[in-house]
C-alpha cells in the first residue's frame, strides 16, 4: 500500500497557507502568456477559476456540456454561503469555521485543507460583493446572515434562496468579461470524454461538440476538472437531470484516484416522491430550518386520521406532536446537521409514523414562526392588543419576505399552501462528499491534472456542512487554485505549446469512438432511461442510501455487476448516425449512464471497505445503542483514495492516514 | 391530494437541420401531478420503446432556475400560468381530452438546432458585451465597506433574478432583448460598484443586442407578462435612461 503526500505544508496550522503561499513558485507574467490551461466545467469552481486563471494572464480554454455558463448546476443553490466573517459579532472566528466543518464531517477531513477554506471564506463575500452580487442587507446597509444546521453562529450570507443564482451570476460576469478580453475562449455544449495524458502527465481532453456529435481534441499545459457532484448515481436526487461523474470517471479511469466515494449526502428537507414517473427531487433549503419545526404525530392513530384525511394536520393539537428534533437534541433542536436529521426522520418513518399518501415524509411546519414574527410585528407597529388574524397575517409576510420563493415553489409542485399546512418533506440525495483525491494543491495522482469543487472530495469529510460547497467552489476557484496551479506550471515554462495532433491524442480519441460506436451498436429494447432508474433507485438507494450493512452492499454489488452487463448487451440508443455525429441527447445520457455504472460498483466497494458509521456513510452495524453512528477512529481515520484497475478485478486502495493535530477527536453530539 | 389520470394529444414541433419543421401529433396518458417536462418524459419513453426518435427539448435544473427549459405552450411562452416556467408547470393545470400545441422559442436570433431546441448563445454574447463590473479577484475591500440601502438591494435583487430564458424574446412580436438586457443594464446601474461602467455598458450591451439581430422594442409589454421570473418592465425604461445618458453624457466612442 503506496503512502498519499498529501502536501500539506509543515508550521502552525493558522500560518500554513499564507507562509506557503509567499513562498510558492510563480509563473512570470510573460511566460503565463505562453502557457494553456483546459477548464472542464464552468459552474461555481470552474468560471472562478477559469477567469482568475485568464485575469492572471494564462490561456484559457473553458468546457461545459450546457448551453451556456449560467445553467451549471450552482445556479440551483438557495440557502447560502457561510464565511467567517464575524458581523454579528456572535463569537465566530476562522477557527470557529475550521472546527464546525471538521465536527461537521465527523474527522474524516484533513485539517490543513480546511483551515486554508475558513480563512479564504472572507475574501469570497469581498469578492462577490464587488462583482455586484445582491446580497441580503439590513436596514443600515450591511450585509445580513442567517444560521445553518450543525452550528451555533449566523455565519450565512444570502442572496434572498437563490444565492447559487447570484454567485454563479457573479463568477459568471468574470467569466464573460475575460471571454471578451479573448483570455479565456469558451467552448459551451462540449462534453469531455476523456483525458489524455503525454508522458504521464495530464495534457488535454477529448471533447464532444454535442451540436455536431463530432469529436474534438484540446490540448494545454495543464488540465483542471471543476465538473460537479455524482449524485445523480441514485438516479433521484436534488441535481439538475444533467449533472454527471463523466469527467471525473474518465481521468479516474486514466490514473487519478477517486476519495471516499461513498460518502453521500442525504438531505433531510426534500419534497417527498409522489410517483415513480418522479425524475427529480426538489430541494426545500436548510435555511427553512431556521423557522420550521419538524414533526410527526405521536400516535399511529393519527398519523392513520390524518392519511385518511380525517384530520387536519394543522389541527392537531400541540400535545399530540411529536417535535423529535427538538426533543431528542435539545441543544441544537431543529437545526442539528443533516445526516442527523435524515437519519431521525428514517427512523420515525420505520415506525410508521410517516405522514402522506406513501408514509414516507414528515412534517416542517411554520405556524409558531408566523405566529412569533407576528406578535413582534405588533409590538414594534405599537399595536399590542391586535388580533390573532392580524398577528397571523403581519407573521406571514414576515415569513413570506424570508422564504417566498421556496414556498411558492413547494405550492408549484404540490398544490397545496404551506403557509396555512405544514409542508411534507422527506430525506433526498444531494450531494457528494467523495470525489477525486486531491493533495493539499488541489492536484490529483496524475500530474498536471486538478480538480476543484464537488469534483474533488477535499474539504467536508463525512459529512458537508449547509452553505459550505459554495463557499468551497469559490474558495477554490477564485483563491486556491490560482496559486497552487503554479507549483506545477513553474516547471512548465519552457514546454512548448502542446499539439493535440500527438498520437496520444488520436490514440484517445479512437478509444472513444469505439466506445460510442459500441453503445449505438447494441440495438437492444431497453431505453437508457430505464437503466438509470434501476440501478438508482432499486439498487444504490436502497442498499447504499441512507444507511447500508455489510450483506446488502454484497447483493448490490452483484446487482449492479448483472445490471451493468445487460446494458451493454440490451441498451437501445436511438441514432441517425451511425458514429454518433448528431445532436443526440439520449447518447449523452447513455455515455454518462454508462460510467454511474462503474462509479456505482466503487461506492459499493468503498462502503464495504469502511466497517464504521461516519457522516453520510451510516452501517447499521456500528451504531450505538440509542442508533447513533459510531465511528472507529482506531481503523478508519483515513481517506480512502481508490486506483482503477480495470472493471473485472477490484480497485486497489490507497490509504491517506489523517492527522489532527489541533482537534481532538469527539464523539459528536448534538444533544 | 388526490391525483388522476388524463389523456391528452400533443401537436409537437419536430425539426432537423436538413427539414424545415412541422407539427406532429402524438397521445399520451398522463399522471396531472406530473410535471410538464415528466409528461415529455413519458412521451419520449413511448417513443422509444417504438423505435422512434424522441423529441429533443432543452432542460436541466427542473426547478425554475437555470433557465435551460423554454417551450411555447398553446401558444405561450412556458405556459399559461404566470410567473412559472416550463419546468415547474404541472399537468393539474390541464384537463383531460385536451389538446396541446408545444412550440420552440422563435426568433431570428435564436435558430433551431432540433426540435424544440434552439440556440440563445447570443444572451451570453450580450453579456459579454458588458454585463460585468470591471474587479480583478482579490484586493477587494471589505464587504461592509459598501453599504447598501435595504430597499436597493432589493430592487437590483429583482432585476438580477432574470433567468436567461428568453421567454420575452419569444413573447416579443419584434422578437427583442430589451427586458433581459434590461435586466442586467439596471442591476448593475443600481449598485453602488456599477457605478463607474454604467454608460458605457449601456451602450455596449445594446449595440451588442442589435448586431444579433434582436428586434427593437415598440412597448407591446408581452415581455413583462411572459417573463417567469416577472421581471419589471420599468427596467426597459432605466436602461433607455442609461442609453441616452451614454450616448449624450460620454466622450469617448464606444
Ligand atoms: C438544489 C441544491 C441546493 C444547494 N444549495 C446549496 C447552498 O445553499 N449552499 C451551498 O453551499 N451549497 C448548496 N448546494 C451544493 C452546491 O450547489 C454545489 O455543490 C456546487 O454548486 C457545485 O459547484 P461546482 O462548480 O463544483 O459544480 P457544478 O455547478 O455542478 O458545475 C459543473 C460544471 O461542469 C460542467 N461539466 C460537467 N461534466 C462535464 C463534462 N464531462 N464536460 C464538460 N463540462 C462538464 C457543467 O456543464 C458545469 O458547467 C446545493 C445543491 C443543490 C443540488
Ligand atoms: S427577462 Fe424574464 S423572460 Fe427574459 S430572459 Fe430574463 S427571466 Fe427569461
Ligand atoms: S429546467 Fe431549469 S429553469 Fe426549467
Amino acid at each position: 500500500m503506496s503512502k498519499l503526500d498529501n502536501k500539506v505544508p509543515e508550521g502552525p496550522l493558522s500560518e500554513k497557507w499564507t507562509k506557503y503561499r509567499s513562498e510558492m513558485p510563480l509563473v512570470a507574467p510573460n511566460n503565463k502568456r505562453n502557457i494553456e490551461v483546459i477548464v472542464v466545467g464552468t459552474g461555481l469552481a470552474g468560471a472562478s477559476a477559469a477567469a482568475t486563471l485568464g485575469e492572471l494572464g494564462y490561456q484559457v480554454k473553458a468546457f461545459c456540456f450546457h448551453d451556456s455558463p449560467r445553467r451549471a448546476h450552482s445556479i440551483a443553490a438557495q440557502g447560502g454561503i457561510n464565511a467567517a466573517k464575524n458581523y454579528q459579532n456572535d463569537g465566530d472566528s476562522v477557527y470557529r469555521l475550521f472546527y464546525d466543518t471538521i465536527k461537521g464531517g465527523d474527522y474524516r477531513s484533513r485539517e490543513g485543507n480546511v483551515h486554508r477554506l475558513a480563512e479564504v471564506s472572507r475574501d469570497i463575500i469581498d469578492q462577490c460583493v464587488a462583482q455586484g452580487v445582491p446580497f441580503a442587507r439590513e436596514y443600515g446597509g450591511n450585509l445580513a446572515n442567517r444560521s445553518f444546521g450543525g452550528v451555533q453562529v449566523s455565519r450565512t450570507f444570502y442572496a434572498r434562496g437563490q444565492t447559487g443564482q447570484q454567485l454563479l451570476l457573479g463568477a459568471y460576469s468574470a467569466l464573460s468579461r475575460q471571454i471578451s478580453l479573448g483570455s479565456v475562449k469558451m467552448y459551451n455544449r462540449h462534453e469531455m470524454l476523456d483525458l489524455v495524458k503525454v508522458e504521464g502527465k495530464a495534457r488535454g481532453i477529448i471533447a464532444r461538440n454535442l451540436i455536431s456529435g463530432k469529436l474534438e481534441r484540446f490540448a494545454a499545459h495543464s488540465v483542471v476538472l471543476a465538473t460537479g457532484g455524482y449524485g445523480n448515481v441514485y438516479y433521484l436526487s436534488t441535481n439538475a437531470m444533467g449533472s454527471n461523474v463523466t469527467a471525473a470517471w474518465t481521468a479516474h479511469r486514466r490514473g487519478a484516484y477517486f476519495a471516499n466515494p461513498c460518502y453521500c449526502q442525504i438531505h433531510p428537507t426534500c419534497i417527498p416522491v409522489s410517483g415513480d414517473y418522479q425524475s427529480k427531487l426538489t430541494l426545500m433549503s436548510e435555511s427553512l430550518r431556521n423557522d420550521g419545526r419538524v414533526w410527526v404525530p405521536k400516535s399511529h392513530v393519527d398519523v392513520e386520521a390524518i392519511r385518511a384525511g380525517e384530520i387536519k394536520p394543522e389541527e392537531l393539537p400541540e400535545e399530540r406532536r411529536d417535535y423529535y428534533l427538538e426533543r431528542i437534541y435539545p441543544a441544537f433542536g431543529n437545526l442539528v446537521p443533516r445526516d442527523v436529521a435524515s437519519r431521525a426522520a428514517k427512523y420515525v418513518c420505520d415506525e410508521n409514523r410517516g405522514v402522506g399518501s406513501t408514509g414516507l415524509a414528515v412534517y416542517l411546519d411554520f405556524a409558531s414562526a408566523i405566529e412569533r414574527y407576528g406578535h413582534s410585528e405588533a409590538v414594534s407597529k405599537n399595536e399590542p392588543n391586535a388580533s390573532i388574524e392580524k398577528v397571523k397575517e403581519w407573521g406571514t409576510a414576515v415569513v413570506s419576505a424570508k422564504y417566498g420563493n421556496l414556498f411558492e415553489m413547494y405550492e408549484k409542485i404540490t398544490g397545496e399552501n404551506p403557509y396555512k399546512t405544514p409542508m411534507r418533506i422527506f430525506p433526498a440525495v444531494h450531494y457528494t462528499m467523495g470525489g477525486i483525491w486531491v493533495d493539499y494543491n488541489l492536484e490529483t495522482t496524475v500530474p498536471g491534472l486538478f480538480a476543484l469543487g464537488e469534483a474533488n472530495f477535499s474539504d467536508h469529510g463525512a459529512n458537508r456542512l449547509g452553505a459550505s460547497a459554495l463557499m468551497q467552489g469559490l474558495a477554490d476557484g477564485y483563491f486556491v487554485i490560482p496559486y497552487t496551479i503554479g507549483t506545477f506550471l513553474a516547471n512548465e515554462i519552457r514546454t512548448p505549446k502542446i499539439s493535440p495532433d500527438l498520437p496520444e491524442f488520436f490514440e484517445i480519441e479512437n478509444d472513444v469512438r469505439d466506445r460510442i460506436k459500441r453503445l449505438l451498436n447494441v440495438q437492444g429494447s431497453r431505453s437508457v432511461e430505464s437503466f438509470h432508474r434501476e440501478l438508482g433507485v432499486k439498487i444504490m438507494w436502497e442498499y447504499c442510501g441512507m444507511s447500508r450493512n455489510g450483506e446488502g452492499l454484497k447483493i448490490a454489488r452483484d446487482k449492479v455487476r448483472k445490471l451493468r452487463k445487460e446494458f451493454w448487451s440490451n441498451v437501445y440508443v436511438p441514432h441517425t448516425d451511425s458514429d454518433g455525429e448528431e445532436y443526440n441527447p439520449e447518447l449523452e445520457k447513455a455515455l454518462r449512464v454508462a460510467d454511474f455504472f462503474e462509479l456505482a460498483e466503487l461506492m459499493i466497494i468503498d462502503a464495504l471497505d469502511r466497517h464504521e458509521s461516519c457522516g453520510g456513510h451510516f452501517r447499521e452495524e456500528y451504531a450505538t445503542e440509542e442508533g447513533e453512528a459510531q465511528r472507529n477512529d482506531k481503523d478508519y481515520t483515513y481517506v480512502a483514495a481508490w486506483e482503477f484497475n480495470g472493471l473485472e478485478d477490484d480497485p486497489i486502495l490507497h490509504k491517506e492516514e489523517l492527522v489532527f493535530e489541533n482537534v481532538e477527536l469527539k464523539t459528536r453530539s448534538y444533544k | 391530494m388526490s391525483s388522476e389520470t388524463i389523456k391528452l394529444t400533443l401537436k409537437v414541433w419536430r425539426q432537423t437541420e436538413s427539414d424545415p419543421g412541422r407539427l406532429e401529433d402524438y397521445q399520451v396518458e398522463i399522471n396531472t401531478h406530473m410535471s410538464f417536462l415528466e409528461m415529455l418524459d413519458v412521451l419520449n419513453e413511448q417513443l422509444i420503446s417504438e423505435k422512434k426518435e424522441p423529441v429533443s427539448f432543452s432542460h436541466d435544473c427542473r426547478e425554475g432556475i437555470c433557465g435551460a427549459c423554454s417551450l411555447v405552450i398553446n401558444g405561450r411562452p412556458h405556459g399559461p400560468m404566470q410567473g412559472t416556467t416550463t419546468c415547474q408547470l404541472h399537468m393539474r393545470h390541464f384537463e383531460d381530452g385536451e389538446t396541446i400545441y408545444i412550440e420552440p422559442f422563435r426568433a431570428k436570433a435564436f435558430p433551431v438546432i432540433k426540435d424544440l431546441v434552439v440556440d440563445r448563445s447570443s444572451f451570453d454574447r450580450i453579456i459579454q458585451a458588458g454585463g460585468y463590473v470591471s474587479v480583478n479577484t482579490g484586493g477587494t475591500p471589505d464587504g461592509n465597506a459598501i453599504q447598501i440601502e435595504k430597499d436597493t438591494a432589493r430592487e437590483a435583487f429583482d432585476a438580477a433574478a432574470c433567468i436567461g430564458c428568453g421567454a420575452c424574446v419569444a413573447s416579443c412580436p419584434n422578437a427583442s432583448a430589451m427586458l433581459f438586457t434590461s435586466a442586467k443594464v439596471s442591476h448593475l446601474a443600481l449598485l453602488p460598484q456599477g457605478q463607474v461602467e454604467r454608460r458605457a455598458r449601456a451602450l455596449k450591451m445594446v449595440s451588442r443586442m442589435d448586431e444579433e439581430g434582436f428586434g427593437a422594442c415598440s412597448n407591446v409589454g408581452a415581455c413583462e407578462a411572459e417573463c417567469p421570473k416577472e421581471i419589471s418592465i420599468a427596467n426597459i425604461a432605466r436602461m433607455n435612461r442609461e442609453y441616452i445618458s451614454g450616448v449624450f453624457g460620454s466622450a469617448k466612442k464606444v
